[in-house]
């Protein structure tokens, strides 16, 4: 055989096995709009669930997924922005900055599982905030703090060394030269990474299990010390814990789809942001 | 004036960045608060059992041997799984697909990323797992191979975009050197790109092993989860996140079951940093600029 054609016939294969992926994906995806629609309805999306479940909507799940995604923003952005800032302007070189790198890097490496024993150990027990939004709230933020970090440091790191230089060179202190000169060009970059923290906690499921869902809660929250309902465990719930499975079938795709819309249309905003962002500036 | 508030702001960036470094001590020290009575009592031994009977009316054994090989069948198939599509995948992309694909496929691989593990554990429920039940001719579709292929589509984003990242830093001159001798671009793709980028690659597996093993939802979804030590394929597992996950749930604080579930946690926990910490070394050693 010639070596052309041998060639050919293997970037064919190695192009048929990446499509494959994109099939598989997209029948997922097909699958779960297809069966999904006919679900989703005035009632489904703003009534309150009845028959655990079975009947009714999903008002609750989504409102509790809603204030424990914000909730965890509150204290993520504050956070993951100062770190940004920390390592991408001020740090030098050094064990303490060794040391914050590696301990970013582990943070994104800890299964979700184990970051929701931490928030029962840590929020439910130990502060006594029991099982509660904010529980769940402070657990999911820890988790998303990594992708709010190295995100809005690689934000921070396009902006040209020149601004900085230029702003100190002009006798401005460190946070002045950040403050007005490198943050107005970063933080469009920085709060793309934010809402791809939204879609990774809008989907999340481990975590909240040990510290804030509840089964069946046909009510909104009254306090930040209330269980509420949410989206994935709520999915979990029906397709795995409820008596009848297959009857509640319509109930679990609509619910499915619903979450999968909010997560996809978070992580493409993000997504198409960037890359608009990128593109946009150029030095 | 200024110089006071440039050292506050300071001091309070310094704290934000090291928050993370105090999360990840409390990690360790909650968890092993919670765990550490289970020493005392039953005694560290009890965890090397071969059974794990957690609820019973006789003798409760808390043996996390077959919950760890559980973890270690599922994480190995879904390795299996993710390589071929995770690599050439980022092959493709990086080397042989054009301008227009790479800019349909990477904004889908960044989708795959986000589903949520919840859904695709949903969709392995009831598509994947009647498939496997009815080609097999099996009981039961819900084995460790229908967990292992949601996790290497899980894993499969992770694998590509570090591969492609590793691809991507191969020298251009490695390329034309190559070229220019009168290597087709396959043989240039696989005897020079390829092995120049292998420890990315090899990290970019371990990356992804890292978040197999410690994915929850859509292996609690469809491994059967029966807590027994196989080797087959075809069989239920039950692995060590699933177990947290479903156990935790109805356990006593405090109980014997409960602290031997954060035992699971730090085993799981130990098991990642060790894999995350390896692929970043990997990394960093042969980053090439």
């Amino acid at each position: 055989m010639k070596a052309a054609q041998k060639e050919q016939i293997a970037f064919n294969s190695i192009r048929l096995i990446t499509y494959f992926i994109v099939v598989l994906v997209g029948y997922l995806l097909f699958d779960i709009i297809i069966k999904g629609i006919p679900t989703i309805s005035w009632e489904f999306i703003t009534g309150l669930p009845r028959k655990s479940g079975a009947e009714g909507g999903i008002f609750p799940a989504i409102v509790g997924t809603i204030y424990l995604v914000f909730g965890a923003l509150i204290f993520a952005i504050p956070l993951g922005m100062g770190s940004a800032i920390y390592l991408s302007e001020y740090a030098m070189q050094g064990r303490l900055n060794r040391s914050i790198r590696l301990a970013i890097i582990t943070l994104a490496g800890v299964p979700s599982i184990v970051f929701g024993l931490f928030g029962l150990g840590l929020f439910v027990l130990f502060f006594g905030f029991g099982a509660s939004i904010l529980s769940g709230s402070l657990t999911l933020a820890f988790m998303i703090l990594p992708t709010i970090i190295v995100s809005s440091e690689e934000a921070l790191q396009a902006v040209p060394m020149g601004l900085r230089e230029a702003s100190l060179a002009l006798g401005a202190t460190q946070w002045q030269t950040v403050y007005k000169s490198v943050l107005p060009f970063a933080l469009p970059g920085m709060f793309t990474g934010s809402i791809l923290g939204i879609g990774r906690a809008a989907g999340e499921t481990a975590p909240i299990l040990l510290t804030v869902a509840a089964f069946f809660l046909p009510r909104l929250p009254n306090s930040i010390f209330d269980q509420v309902m949410a989206l994935p465990y709520h999915l979990y719930v029906l397709a795995t814990q409820h008596p009848d499975t297959t009857k509640v079938l319509p109930m679990q795709y609509g619910t499915a789809l619903v979450l999968i819309i909010i997560v996809v249309f978070f992580n493409l905003t993000a997504i198409i942001l960037r890359n608009k962002f990128r593109k946009k500036i150029k030095w | 004036m200024n110089r006071w508030q440039d050292k506050a702001i300071k001091t309070i960036l310094v704290g934000s960045a090291s928050t993370s470094i105090l999360i990840v001590f409390l990690i360790f020290v909650f968890l092993g608060k919670e765990a550490f009575p289970f020493i005392r009592d039953p005694g560290f031994d009890a965890l090397w059992h071969t059974r794990w009977i957690p609820v019973s009316f006789k003798e409760e054994i808390f043996g996390l041997i077959p919950l760890i090989s559980g973890s270690l069948l599922v994480t190995s198939l879904a390795t299996l799984l993710m390589i071929p599509f995770g690599v050439f995948g980022a092959i493709y992309i990086a080397e042989i697909g054009s301008e227009v694909e790479r800019s349909i496929l990477k904004p889908f691989i960044e989708v795959l990323a986000g589903i949520p593990s919840v859904v695709i554990g949903f969709f392995g429920l009831v598509v994947l797992s009647p498939i496997i039940k009815n080609l097999f001719g099996l009981n039961t579709g819900l084995t460790a191979l229908t967990g292992a292929i949601l996790l290497a589509l899980m894993a499969v984003p992770t694998v590509i975009t570090v591969s492609e990242d590793a691809i991507q830093s191969v020298p251009r001159a490695y390329r034309e050197a190559s070229l220019a001798l009168g290597a087709n671009r396959l043989q240039t793709i696989f005897r020079v790109i390829v092995p120049a980028a292998l420890p990315g690659i090899i990290a970019a597996i371990m990356l992804g092993m890292g978040r197999v093993i410690g994915e929850t939802m859509a292996v609690l979804m469809v491994t059967g989860n029966a807590a027994k030590m196989t080797l087959n394929p075809f069989d239920s597992v039950r692995t060590m996140t699933a177990t947290i996950a479903a156990e935790m749930g109805e356990v006593a604080f405090g109980s014997h079951h409960y602290q031997a579930l954060f035992w699971v946690g730090i085993f799981l926990l130990l098991m990642t940093f060790g894999l995350n910490l390896i692929a970043q070394k990997v990394l960093r050693k042969y980053q090439m600029r």
